[in-house]
Formats: C-alpha cells, sequence, structure tokens
C-alpha cells in the first residue's frame, strides 16, 4: 500500500511519545520502484548458492530458499552490487 | 511518626529521593546542587538506596542516560542547575516528548557569562518552552514534599512528563532548617511502584524517537501539548491527596492577606519569605497590600491568576530573571498574558528581583510596593519593568550597612 | 562458519529508504546477521536513523531509541544501566539480550566521542558499532574527524588552492584502546566473516566493546553503487582499513595483507580523489597518502609483535 492510500491520524489517533509501534511496518513500502530501468536476474544455472549476493545486497531484497536464492523485486533498488559481487556471473542486470 | 530533622535543602531533597525508592540515578556535580548527588552516592555507598549510579561525564549525557534509563520502566532521578541546565536543553525536549517521568532535582543559579554561582532562576525559567512540569519550592520542607509529589506526578498515567522541583540556590539548598522527614511506609502507600507505558522490551518492540515528518510532527506535539495542559489537573488531584495524607496545605498559588488587597507582589521560590514580611509591615502602615506565592509555573495556571487577581489594581511580579530585550522577566510576562483578556484588567510590572544572588530585603519590596500603591492611585503604569538590586539609573536599590 | 550458518531473521527490514548500492546498509545487516538474539538498539542521529524511521514506517522490528546525535552511548549507558536494575531487582525476567549502540564517524569521532568516552570509562556491558563513510553524509557530505586527508567534502572542498581536506583523520581505534576496553576490532562488509565473527567476540564480551566498520558511501565517495563492496575489499588490500582486533589491549591483525596494492587502486574510484589524477597527476599528494598508509601499517604490525 503506497503512502497517499493511508489515511493520515489525527492527534488523538496516534501512540503516545511519537512512538512507532508497528514493528518493521517498512516493509510496506515499495522501494522496487526506485530501480531506473535496470533489474538484476538470476540465471539460475550459473548459481552455486555461495550466498555472497544474499550477505552484500544492501536491502535484504535476495531471500535465501533451500537451494538457491531469489530476488524478491518489491524491494530491490537496483543497486547492481549482486551482480559485481556474484563470483560465477550468475547475475546480469537486464532491462525491465 | 515523622522524624523531626535538621537539614539543608540540598539534603532534605537528597533524603526524598532515597525514600521514593529510585532504579536510576544519573550524577553530575554543579553548584550548587552538588551536595544532591552527592547524597545520593553516600546513602548508596551505605547501602541504604537499591539503586544504580551513573557517574555522567556531563549534564548533557546525564539526561540522556536518564532518557535511556527512565525507557526501560526504571524510576529515574538526576539533579542539575545552572550552565548543567543549559547544556542539557536538548534533551530536556527529548524526555518529554518521549513522555518519560523523570524527576530532576534543580538548585536555581544565575547563568554565565559572567559565572555566577548564586541565587537566580534564569536556568529554569530559561528552558519552560522545554514540556517539563516546573515546581518551585520555598523552604527545606516544601523541597523534600515535592519529590515525594513530583514522582506520583509526573508517573500518573494520564500525564507521563517529566518534572523538575527547583528550590533556590544556597539560600534553600545550603540554609539548615528543621523539617519533618514522612515514615517511609506512608511514602510507600502513596507513590506505588512504576507501572511504564511501553518499556523496551524485545517481546514488545517500539521505536522511539523517530524522523517527525511535516506530516505528523504537529499531531505528536499537540498531543504532548494537551497533556501537559492536562497534567495540571493531575498535579491539583495528587496535591489535594498529600495535603489529606500528611495534614498539609499544598496549592497551585497561595495568597496571603489578598482578601481586600489593593495591589498585590506575586513571588516565586523562597523570596516569598522576605515579601510576606514586607507585607506584614506595610499592613500595620495601612497599605492594603497582599501576596500571592506561586507553586506551579508549568504548566502555567492560568485560571488560578485570572482568579486571585481579578479584583486587584496592580500586581508586582517578583521576576527571577531577565528575558533580554523584551519586558523583563518571563514570569511577568506570563501573568501578563494570562490576565490580558480580563474585563478589568490590573496593571501589571515586572520587578527582575535578586538576580545573580543579589540579597533581597524588605527594604526592596517596600520601595515596590510604593510604586505599585502609586500606579494604582493613578491608574498608569510608567514602566514596564524595573530591575530590583542595582545600582544606577531606572533601578531600585536599597543601600543598608552604609553600603 | 559459512555464511549457510548465518540466521536469515531481518532486525533491519527491507522498505527503508537508504541511498541504492548504500554501504551502512549491507554492514548493518551483517552486524545483525551475528547476532543470535534480537538486539536493544541505540541509534545517534544519522543516515541509518532518518532512513529507516520517517514516521509513521520503522524498518526496525527489534525495540530501537533515538534521542540525539552526541548522546548515543550516554542513551545506551542508561538502557544498560536501567535493564541490570531491574533485572537485579527481578522487576523483569533476566536475559541477555544485546544491547548494541549504532552511530556514525560524525557521531563517534566528534559530536559523539565525549559520550563514548564516559560509557567506554563506566564499564557499561554493550557494543557499540561505528559506521565510518568518513563524512557527515546525512547533511550532505561535510568533512568529519574522519575524513581522510585530500578527500573532498562540502567543507574541505578541493579549490585552486586548497586539495581538499588538509589534515589527516583521527585514529578512532586508538582513543578507544586507550581506555583499557576488553574488546575492540576494525571491520569492513567486503568480509562478511571476519566482520560477523568480531561482532560475536563483541557481543559476547562482559563489559563494553567497539567495532569501527568502513562504509562505502556511494553518493558522498561519489562511486558507482555496484561498486560498494568492490570498493570497500580495495580498502583491505591497500591496507588502507586494516582489518584487526584489540583484545584486552592484544593486538591481532585478522587479514593479513602480504602482497599490498599500492593505496591508488583504492583512491581511483572515488569521485572524492578525482583531483588526485585529474586534470594532473599529483604524485606527491598520493605518495603522502601512501606514506600515511606504509606508516600506519608498520605501526600495527609492531603493536602485534610488542603486545
Amino acid at each position: 500500500m503506497s503512502e497517499s492510500k493511508k489515511k493520515l491520524k489525527a492527534w488523538n489517533e496516534i501512540p503516545i511519545g511519537g512512538y512507532i509501534t508497528e514493528p518493521g511496518n517498512a516493509r510496506e513500502y515499495k522501494t522496487g520502484d526506485w530501480r531506473e530501468g535496470k533489474k538484476p536476474v538470476l540465471k539460475e544455472n550459473k548459481c552455486n548458492n555461495c550466498l555472497l549476493c544474499w550477505i552484500y545486497c544492501p536491502e535484504g531484497a535476495i531471500e535465501r530458499e533451500e537451494n538457491g536464492i531469489k530476488i524478491n523485486y518489491f524491494y530491490c533498488k537496483g543497486c547492481g552490487i549482486c551482480c559485481v559481487e556474484c563470483p560465477l556471473k550468475a547475475i546480469e542486470m537486464e532491462e525491465e | 511518626m515523622a522524624k523531626l530533622v535538621a537539614l539543608t535543602g540540598n539534603e532534605a531533597l537528597a533524603h526524598a529521593v532515597k525514600q521514593c525508592r529510585p532504579d536510576v540515578i544519573a550524577m553530575y556535580p554543579i553548584t550548587p546542587q552538588t551536595q544532591i548527588v552527592e547524597e545520593l552516592a553516600q546513602f548508596y555507598a551505605d547501602g541504604e538506596i537499591d539503586a544504580e549510579l551513573i557517574a555522567a561525564e556531563s549534564e548533557h549525557s546525564a539526561m540522556a542516560a536518564c532518557i535511556g534509563a527512565s525507557l526501560t520502566g526504571a524510576r529515574v532521578f538526576t539533579a542539575s542547575a545552572s550552565q548543567g541546565i543549559a547544556l542539557m536543553f536538548e534533551m530536556l525536549f527529548v524526555a518529554s516528548s518521549f513522555r518519560l517521568p523523570i524527576v530532576m532535582g534543580v538548585s536555581n543559579r544565575a547563568l554565565n557569562s559572567p559565572l555566577n554561582i548564586w541565587n537566580d532562576m534564569s536556568d529554569t525559567m530559561g528552558v519552560r518552552d522545554s514540556g517539563w512540569i516546573q515546581i518551585y519550592n520555598q523552604n527545606a520542607q516544601e523541597s523534600y514534599h515535592t519529590i515525594v509529589q513530583a514522582f506520583r506526578i509526573a508517573e500518573d498515567k494520564d500525564a507521563l512528563l517529566p518534572v523538575m522541583s527547583c528550590h533556590d540556590g544556597f539560600v534553600i539548598s545550603h540554609a539548615t532548617e528543621g523539617l519533618e522527614l514522612l515514615d517511609q511506609e506512608d511514602i510507600d502507600d502513596f507513590l506505588p511502584p512504576r507501572e511504564a507505558h511501553i518499556p523496551i522490551d524485545v517481546n514488545n518492540p517500539v521505536t522511539v524517537g523517530c524522523v517527525g515528518v511535516p506530516e505528523y510532527y504537529p499531531e505528536i506535539k499537540v498531543q504532548q501539548e494537551v497533556a501537559t495542559q492536562n497534567s495540571l489537573k493531575i498535579i491539583k488531584k495528587i496535591f489535594s491527596d498529600f495535603n489529606k495524607r500528611f495534614d498539609t496545605n499544598y496549592e497551585i498559588i497561595s495568597s496571603y492577606k489578598m482578601e481586600d488587597a489593593e495591589v498585590a507582589l506575586l513571588t516565586i521560590g523562597s523570596l516569598a519569605g522576605t515579601a510576606q514580611d514586607a507585607v506584614n509591615k506595610l499592613r500595620k502602615e495601612g497599605k492594603k497590600i497582599g501576596l500571592l506565592k506561586l507553586r506551579v509555573f508549568r504548566p502555567f495556571p492560568i485560571k488560578e491568576l485570572q482568579e486571585s487577581l481579578k479584583n486587584v489594581k496592580a500586581i508586582g511580579v517578583i521576576d527571577r530573571n531577565i528575558s533580554f530585550g523584551s519586558m523583563g522577566g518571563a514570569l511577568s510576562m506570563e501573568v501578563r498574558s494570562a490576565l490580558y483578556e480580563l474585563k478589568n484588567r490590573p496593571h501589571i510590572m515586572g520587578f527582575p528581583t535578586g538576580l545573580g544572588g543579589r540579597d533581597t530585603r524588605i527594604e526592596h519590596f517596600e520601595k515596590v510596593s510604593e510604586i505599585l500603591l502609586k500606579v494604582a492611585q493613578k491608574d498608569k503604569v510608567e514602566e514596564n519593568y524595573k530591575v530590583v538590586g542595582c545600582r544606577g539609573p531606572g533601578c531600585i536599590n536599597v543601600t543598608y550597612d552604609g553600603v | 562458519m559459512s555464511l549457510k550458518s548465518l540466521p536469515t531473521k531481518q532486525y533491519l527490514t527491507p522498505g527503508h529508504r537508504m541511498c541504492s548500492g548504500c554501504g551502512a546498509a549491507t554492514t548493518l545487516r551483517q552486524v545483525f546477521t551475528a547476532l543470535e538474539k534480537p538486539p536493544i538498539i541505540v541509534n545517534a542521529t544519522n543516515c541509518v536513523e532518518v532512513a529507516t524511521t520517517p514516521y509513521p514506517y520503522t524498518a526496525w522490528s527489534v525495540p530501537w531509541i533515538h534521542t540525539a546525535f552526541e548522546c548515543t552511548a550516554a542513551t545506551a549507558s542508561g538502557v544498560e544501566t536501567g535493564l541490570k536494575v531491574l533485572q537485579r531487582k527481578g522487576r523483569i525476567p533476566k536475559t541477555d539480550t544485546p544491547l548494541i549502540a549504532i552511530a556514525g564517524d560524525g557521531g563517534t569521532y566528534d559530536i559523539g566521542l565525549q559520550a563514548l568516552s564516559g560509557a567506554l570509562e563506566r564499564g557499561h556491558n554493550f557494543t557499540y558499532i561505528c559506521y565510518t563513510n568518513e563524512a557527515y553524509m546525512n547533511t550532505g557530505i561535510q568533512q568529519s574527524g574522519a575524513t581522510p586527508k585530500f578527500g573532498w567534502t562540502t567543507t574541505s572542498p578541493t579549490g585552486k588552492v586548497v586539495p581538499g581536506k588538509v589534515r589527516f583523520q583521527k585514529d578512532i581505534m586508538k582513543i578507544v584502546v586507550a581506555h583499557d576496553i576488553p574488546y575492540a576490532a576494525t571491520a569492513n562488509p567486503a568480509y562478511p566473516l571476519d566482520l560477523v565473527k568480531k561482532v560475536r567476540k563483541a557481543v559476547a564480551v562482559e563489559g563494553p566493546s567497539f567495532i569501527v566498520i568502513l562504509a562505502t558511501c556511494p553518493r558522498g565517495w561519489r562511486t558507482e553503487s555496484e561498486l560498494t563492496i568492490e570498493i570497500a575489499r580495495e580498502a583491505v588490500l591497500t591496507r588502507y582499513w586494516p582489518l584487526y582486533e584489540v583484545e584486552n589491549g592484544k593486538y591481532k591483525i585478522t587479514k593479513d595483507i602480504v602482497k599490498k596494492r599500492p593505496v591508488e587502486e583504492y583512491l581511483k574510484y572515488q569521485g572524492k580523489f578525482r583531483h588526485l589524477f585529474k586534470p594532473k597527476r599529483q604524485d606527491a599528494l598520493i605518495q603522502e597518502l601512501q606514506d600515511y598508509v606504509d606508516k600506519k601499517w608498520e605501526e600495527l604490525v609492531k603493536l602485534e609483535n610488542l603486545t
């Protein structure tokens, strides 16, 4: 849900002290919209699940699965670190 | 059985803190509050306080540590004055914004420059916008009682605001008085353990101190303001409960000989004593003068002031600071604002008095009263304010002992 | 230890607003993956703070506190003390929740130095993580005590007369080690297993611990976002950012760089050092930086042998 759709609350409807009481609700924000035309694509046959892309991703947009990784495009900002760091060149930057 | 003791204001305040069962105390020395933290450190060394002490490396860090500790749900205390209050300025705003029930003892002292270790209220008046409740004491007994009240007020679930309990540096902080200590059981009954609103807990994670974007900053601040205004009701309720239990007479403002007063003095802090003596003397001379003694400065008791002063012709507010470039001190300007909407509003003058600990005597108040009576008679004010206790043109001065 | 053995729990969630390619974001993700238990975090004012908590959103799924800029260590001191007392009095259950303080170089080397020093002296049980991008990045790239010599920033710009910052940076590790704390280390996100090992050691230690981590900043260093890790790696390989730890005063280099690369291999990526190469190569200035890096490395080797 984008911010504009989220109804803005009144002073007597928010938790006191300016506290944010919904942990990790940033997950609702689609940082994937930040990408500028290029996105990383995994060539699964080349991947050996070394997990370097996972540990280097600033977003946590690379998710670990049973035998490999999956790129979460909802969050991926397209920085390209995973592509540069993959030792087997299993990730390529492609046009969206 | 209440215990009669002889203690200085600082010692009395420290005794009260001990009896309120604090969890964390941040310490940093500054004249004239240092004895507060020294007493507490000695209590700790003797095993009389079950708390942890943080020997902060500055007042700014002391208040930051208080905020951190208070967020965990601990009952937290610190003490400061003058430059220390000024140094922790930004953190005071944080503490109140986070709605933390921190209690701070202040031995009021003037601000640099020049360096001055003696009493005026430029320190706490200077932070009146910070969102802290401010209570001013007239003597050591009050300092003692107010700490007990302060924790209860601060921790009230509808208040949740930090409180500073202030007494005049040296005049109260260092002077020995006879006072009565309350029984521990009575204090425990009056002040239950703290129940934190949302303590820091990995099982219930909160984010505290976010970026308050323009879409939300006003809402967050207005919420705080409403709570601060409402806290006056809570303060009254707690004073009332305290009075009932302990046979005391704490009020937001106390009146003395105000029933038929034509002019009035309004004091805050220990000058009430000298002012009262002056009023007695003037009354014997047939002058219709009364005295108001303000105890709670924040939240500012607008209605109570309007009620107390509506029949008076002229008021002299005994300021304890100068707000440079305006109309005297903070107190008189706030009184002026509070009375502005009255149909028959009295004349007001501010009298910044005893700056930097300059000795203030009955004679000073006599001179102030003289001016007020003239104002009442002429129905006109010549000046917005006049500094009392200063040599030179435009100021009121009294010579004594040949000086 | 392998990457596969590391937990996947994210205490810093996706959806945060840090720049694309932010070295600090990767650094902190690695720090948190080292933790076996959810931490309590005290954060200074900085990029991370601002980019993770725009009201009403928070990218933190753990308790997180931000008070002001210079008092991270002081606030953490209060949290540590409060929890200690409440646990001792039995008012909350005893836990060994890690307490992590996070600050940038500004909030550590400069304005935060006093609070850090006080907290280290008092011996509070917490781990202080300084991520350094070598300038005040959050306010738009101003010089800090961590900015290297000749580094361009907006308050140490390169111009016709002055080639960027004219002084070398502070050695924060020396300052911290002077407080005789049980554990201090340098780390780098290009060496994640080394970083994780160090964070685990730091958290396990009783008393204060300190880790300073080099975090590439594409915006501030004028580098390509995809090269963030490569540049961080080059910093280690050129010995610009030695990886070492100091355990109870004993120095140990954790990644020995035997065949070092010349420091310009690290400098050449960065727009902030471009004036050393264009329009004309500044051999003397580059040599000054090389001499500095060499001197610091020799010093480190000596300290390792001495302690």
